[in-house]
């Protein structure tokens, strides 16, 4: 039973994590740009519900009303304003500018909200559960779960049955003709940006309420949610959930072990499959 | 010429340093067929590519409507009324026929031409709209891809090279369609190896030769020896 519960926990763990890899999964599908910032990005979504969160009183998960917006005008400004630069045939000029950006935003998280350890209160939510099967389940985290698989369903049905979707896959299938069928490739990219981080404000808002953080624990992030992308298959939203789930399950599983072996465990899974599958589980299918 | 649909003066072209294009002077006017010749590399696909604003043309250079779209990008430039059928096709492989026709009608132009006169067109396109667009034969993704430039409701459109890789008896009907499809009061200017073909449907001809103009003629009054030597290049 200990070790079902191992697994059922983990299973819960890789909800959150898909949420960190949907985004890098998204703007990595429509302009093969890799985002280096995504887990400070991630971060500071959670910094901003707690500032809402403070200033207002709200629920933190009410506060997504204000912080989802916000972040998700910020990636389209983002977008616009600085990444459509950087975009071309080298892939190298991303990857510098984000990084860049990701030294940034931790150092002017910083400067604005000291290197103290905080946490989004959600009063009761944290600490309720209820039995399953003779397993004792936590809300917060099945509700996380709950929250990956809507954030995930609904992207797949806007990638897919909407004409913005319909204008992604275009944009990322080829640039050029996209243009001549009237497709402004700056403003597509901006959108998708701000769709990611729509997401990624989803994601930090539930990982300040699961854990406390700081502005150094961006990189980790990024980590998890790079590894939930790889194990699950480039371009493959639903293989991304499964990576996370992957990646959770080996790191509960692993800390059952020996609780030393939690984070390391993740990484051997993740070492392991792209040993065997390069292209991960479930490369690019389309639904 | 003012009142032209499309002209082009004193037209530059550049990849990076290697010029392809020099001092181009073309014009198309309102409902004409244009048919543009010339030898591989003589700087058709590149004309195309200036026209339709993937390739940077300076100011001056490009007027359409009396508006200089020299330096609009290329989403501005196919909202204005200009679509391509790009060599090759160049299908969306992620996307549905039906999908690769409605990204089409993303510039938004009122018309004739929406699904169902496409459909009507090339009723085949009706029978497999929802499958990949790679899954079709050859001639099938041509027709999508005549089918996707429709959907824009172009006042101009440019076929370039629609029959390359095709077989005989597909290129036959897909010509067969021009008339009805350009006959909606279209301007259209077709790039063609073949040159029989491209004179057959067309009024007017260019013939390039590295990078310039060497011929322009009606299409019915140019002569077999005056397109050798425009081709060719031989005196």
């Amino acid at each position: 039973m200990d070790w079902l519960n191992a697994v059922v926990q983990g299973t819960l763990l890789g909800g959150l994590y898909a949420l960190f890899a949907a985004g890098l999964s998204l703007i990595f599908g429509v302009m093969r740009l890799v985002n280096i910032a995504h887990g400070d990005l991630i971060v500071l979504a959670a910094y901003l519900g707690l500032t809402v969160t403070t200033a207002t009183g709200m629920h933190p998960l009410l506060a997504l009303v204000v912080v989802v917006p916000v972040m998700a005008t910020i990636g389209y400004a983002l977008q616009r304003g600085l990444l459509n630069q950087t975009l071309g045939d080298d892939l190298l000029p991303p990857l510098l500018v984000t990084f860049g950006l990701s030294v940034i935003i931790q150092n002017a998280l910083l400067e604005g909200y000291t290197a103290d350890p905080q946490k989004l209160s959600a009063g009761a939510l944290e600490t309720a559960s209820f039995d399953l099967g003779g397993l004792t389940l936590g809300v917060l985290p099945a509700l996380t779960f709950a929250i990956a698989v809507v954030v995930i369903w609904g992207l797949q049905r806007v990638f897919y049955h909407t004409p913005l979707g319909r204008a992604f896959r275009a944009v990322s299938d080829n640039q050029d003709i996209a243009q001549l069928m009237g497709l402004n490739r700056r403003h597509i990219f901006g959108l998708a940006m701000a769709l990611a981080l729509a997401v990624t404000a989803v994601a930090g808002i539930l990982l300040g309420i699961r854990t406390s953080f700081d502005p150094s624990i961006g990189g980790g992030r990024l980590i998890f949610g790079f590894e939930a992308v790889i194990i699950g298959g480039l371009g493959n939203l639903w293989g991304t959930l499964a990576g996370g789930v992957i990646l959770g399950v080996a790191q509960t599983v692993g800390a059952k072990i020996d609780p030393g072996w939690q984070i390391l465990s993740g990484h051997i899974a993740f070492l392991i499959i792209l040993a065997v599958r390069p292209n991960g589980l479930f490369p690019r299918i389309s639904a | 010429m003012p009142d032209a649909l499309l002209n082009m003066t004193g037209l530059d072209a550049h990849y990076g340093d290697f010029q392809a294009l020099y001092g181009v002077d073309m014009h198309i006017d309102a409902g004409e067929v244009l048919a543009i010749i010339g030898a591989n590399g003589a700087g058709k696909t590149t004309l195309m590519r200036a026209i339709t604003g993937l390739l940077k043309s300076g100011p001056g250079q490009i007027s359409h409507n009396s508006v200089d779209i020299g330096g609009l990008r290329a989403d501005e430039i196919a909202m204005r009324g200009i679509a391509m059928v790009p060599e090759g096709r160049q299908l969306f492989p992620s996307l549905s026929v039906k999908e690769n026709l409605m990204i089409g009608a993303q510039v938004g132009r009122k018309g004739p031409w929406n699904l169902d006169a496409v459909y009507k067109l090339f009723p085949i396109l009706d029978e497999r709209k929802d499958q990949q667009s790679t899954s079709l034969s050859g001639g099938q993704q041509q027709m999508v891809a005549i089918g996707r430039a429709l959907m824009a409701n172009p006042d101009l459109i440019l076929f370039d090279e629609i029959s390359l890789g095709l077989a005989p008896v597909i290129i036959k009907d897909i010509y067969k369609a021009l008339p009805g499809i350009i006959g909606e009061g279209m301007s259209a200017i077709i790039v063609e190896q073949d040159i029989t073909k491209a004179l057959s449907v067309s009024s007017r001809v260019y013939c390039l030769q590295e990078g310039r103009v060497s011929l322009e003629g009606g299409s019915d009054t140019v002569s077999r020896e005056d397109i050798s030597r425009a081709y060719f290049g031989i005196e």
